[in-house]
């Protein structure tokens, strides 16, 4: 053990505990203003990463049904919710794009030379191929049952888990995908040899994490995602839309999980199902975080990561036991230090 | 009037279901088409209608079950498979660990099983109850032989082994020790990972610390590539092995041109072109790939559904001489049929020629695998 192998070990680790900072910060996201504990985050990531592989290979996109899909249930669901609340049904504008936008997306993917695109397109396409998906799954799965128990919605996540494994293995097989790099290069500094994607990786992230930061703080849905996060009552009293809150959290986290995917798939192989394993690393952190707070979760994250690495050189036979192990000093030292409060379990 | 009619149609089709049933093989097929071993699953069950549907005067039927990789599912099946549909033998399952866990189950019933899988623990050490399992695969010391005898034929003094911490790696570990020791190869480093590590940068500097001259991946399917392509990113020069676990399109395809100069050894379906006529297996695998293709518009198969196609050249072989001592569906017949795969000589099968004994119920030898190598993002027959 040297100087530079923890120089390594350290850039590899910082890797990919900005990874699952993300992730865990989308999952914090998504639980404290839904109440989801949202499982699928993973999967968002594996999807984009296949995608964007699929995209490079020239594939057409096997995803676009999905979306096309998922369109067309929430089209009629929303037309029953409006003829069921008002008696009858009168369309507007956004209804027709919502349902026409898959279609659109879809003659798009098969009109355009996919495979000789430039990477940032293709990394678009994906973007817009994966990211409507989280206002759907909301539309679908959660709004329904918005004011149920966090146990139904926990139940509800896992089956969610569960069926986008299998589609997804239906998408894009059993194969595993791996993207060309964004950068090539790889500087050296002194004698270490930065690698361009790794340093990408955490430089988005940064920006990501910063951009977040500044959209809570500082606009006015941030602020109305926050005050939803405290009190869901007050909120609504106040006239913010629990509905929309959701929409908007389930955006972001899509956002932020095939983003996440965009950035890891040039440096590994993913499969249709490495996305649990990723989202799982990130709950760790998220949990280290106490699922409220945003910059202990991103340590935490990172440590993760960190400890990842370094345990991977020294006994990586028993790598993912120590990453697990983990939690349970945190969890310990976590209900000893805080009163145990009582979750408001029933909703308003 | 209409009730009538329709207890009259009814009756019917009831007649039409309770008519006495041609004399019928009935053959459990277990394979996990879903799951994180989907890769290996998908071309055994694509295989299923390539089976022999008849087997003399006998008809077969196959009746199919994916366990999902799940050791519980395949457990679940086969229980379901011998007490449910009374199956005769079961071909399956797809994952060393699934086929551990059933053995017992098949053992107690006396249902001959043939599995597909890699891991040599399923036949070795016979024991009773293994007794009832045969291996359509090479087992792993045969193609680690050939790797090891190629690594002292070029002079490599020091390995490193990567492999996936599960039974497919830790039997790998297992047997080239064994035979790296008797070659008087050093064995400098030995990491281990999961096939969902996102990076294995710490294994791969533990490795390029120790500097072996060569390095040997032990991972099925994808997986294969990621530790080759992070020491090739970490400017490591030496060469480099794979097992036969690598011998998959996706290798090629992930690996790109970083995976060039690898040898693995591994089935000579791989480099069916290059491999001479006077190969026995040569005629068997050419059809059994021809047949794929037309089945599934063009799609080459992996050697995996190959392993499910011996399978049922095995039982062709031997239900024939079991169908003398019973009845199909009786107790007297698969056991009969049990004494008769054992008795199995000189068969052909698409991955090289069987051989069982009471003792190798594998039953190949060398002529079934080649020395390949990697080169310019094609298989090409290692010379």
């Amino acid at each position: 053990m040297n100087a530079q192998i923890v120089l390594l070990l350290g850039q590899d680790g910082l890797t990919n505990g900005a990874i699952y900072a993300l992730l865990a910060l989308s999952i914090m996201l998504v639980f404290t203003v839904t109440r989801v504990l949202f499982i699928p985050q993973g999967e968002f990531a594996a999807f984009s990463a296949l995608t964007m592989a699929g995209i490079q290979a020239g594939k057409p996109a096997a995803l676009v049904w999905l979306l096309t899909a998922f369109a067309v249930c929430e089209a009629l669901a929303d037309l029953w919710a409006m003829h069921r609340r008002t008696g009858r049904i009168r369309l507007r504008a956004l209804f027709f794009c919502k349902l026409a936008y898959p279609f659109a997306l879809a003659a798009l993917f098969s009109a355009l030379p996919l495979a000789q695109l430039p990477m940032l397109v293709q990394a678009l396409l994906t973007l817009a191929l994966i990211v409507p998906m989280g206002p759907q799954i909301y539309r679908l799965f959660y709004q329904p049952i918005a004011t149920a128990s966090s146990l139904v919605l926990l139940i509800v996540s896992i089956a969610l888990h569960l069926a986008l494994l299998g589609l997804g293995l239906l998408a894009f097989g059993a194969d595993g995908g791996r993207t060309t790099p964004f950068i090539d290069a790889s500087p050296t500094l002194g004698n270490l040899r930065i690698n361009g994607q790794a340093a990408c990786v955490v430089l988005v992230s940064i920006l990501l994490i910063v951009a977040l930061y500044f959209f809570f703080g500082r606009t006015m849905y941030g602020k109305a995602l926050r005050a939803v996060a405290y009190n869901r009552v007050g909120a609504r009293l106040m006239g913010i839309s629990p509905t929309f809150a959701g929409k908007v959290t389930f955006f972001f986290a899509a956002l932020i999980g095939a983003v996440s995917g965009l950035l890891i798939a040039p440096m590994t192989t993913l499969y249709f199902d490495s996305g649990f394993l990723l989202g799982l690393k990130g709950f760790v952190g998220a949990i280290i975080g106490g699922l409220v707070s945003y910059p202990v979760a991103a340590v935490g994250s990172v440590l993760v990561g960190l400890i990842e690495s370094f345990s991977s050189f020294y006994a990586s036979s028993y790598k993912e036991i120590i990453v697990f192990t983990l939690i349970i000093p945190v969890l310990l030292w976590r209900s000893l230090k805080s009163r145990h409060v009582e979750e408001e379990e029933d909703g308003e | 009037m209409k009730s009538m009619k329709l207890t009259l149609a009814a009756t019917a089709v009831a007649a039409l279901f309770s008519l006495p049933a041609m004399a019928q093989v009935k053959i459990g097929v277990i394979s996990s088409a879903t799951g994180p071993t989907a890769l290996v699953g998908i071309p055994q069950k694509n295989t299923v209608p390539l089976l022999p549907t008849k087997i003399g005067d006998l008809t077969v039927q196959y009746i199919a079950f994916d366990d999902g990789s799940d050791t519980t599912a395949s457990v679940t099946d086969v229980k379901k498979l011998i007490s449910e549909d009374h199956v005769d033998a079961i071909i399956g399952p797809t994952g060393t660990p699934n086929a551990m866990g059933v053995i017992q189950f098949v053992a107690e019933a006396g249902v001959p099983m043939l599995a597909p899988v890699g891991g040599a623990d399923v036949v070795l050490p016979m024991t009773p109850q293994k007794k009832w399992v045969f291996k359509t695969t090479q087992n792993d010391d045969i193609i680690a032989k050939a790797l090891v005898d190629q690594m002292t034929k070029t002079g490599i003094k020091t390995l490193g082994l990567i492999g996936l911490s599960d039974p497919f790696g830790e039997n790998w570990f297992k047997v080239v020790n064994g035979l790296a020791a008797k070659a008087g190869i050093k064995i400098v480093a030995t990491e281990r990972f999961t096939r969902a590590d996102t990076s294995v940068t710490g294994q791969a500097l533990r490795i390029l610390a120790a500097n072996p001259q060569a390095v040997l991946v032990a991972a099925p399917g994808a997986a294969s590539v990621l530790p080759e392509k992070t020491l090739v990113d970490q400017g490591y020069k030496g060469q480099f092995y794979q097992t036969h676990g690598a011998a998959l399109p996706s290798f090629l395809k992930l690996g790109g041109k970083e995976v060039n100069g690898t040898i693995l050894a591994a089935s000579l379906m791989l480099v069916l072109p290059e491999i001479p006529d006077s190969n026995p297996s040569k005629a068997v695998a050419q059809k059994y790939i021809d047949a794929y293709k037309k089945l599934y518009n063009g799609q080459t198969p992996a050697t995996f559904g190959a392993n499910v196609y011996d399978a049922g050249l095995l039982l062709e072989r031997a239900i024939p001489v079991a169908e003398k001592s019973g009845k199909p569906g009786t107790k007297e017949f698969r056991s009969a049929l049990r004494d008769a795969l054992e008795q199995t000589k000189d068969l052909v099968g698409t991955q090289g020629v069987y051989n069982m004994t009471p003792e190798d119920h594998s039953g190949f030898d060398e002529r079934g695998r080649e020395l390949i190598t990697v080169k310019n993002g094609q298989w090409t027959l290692l010379k």
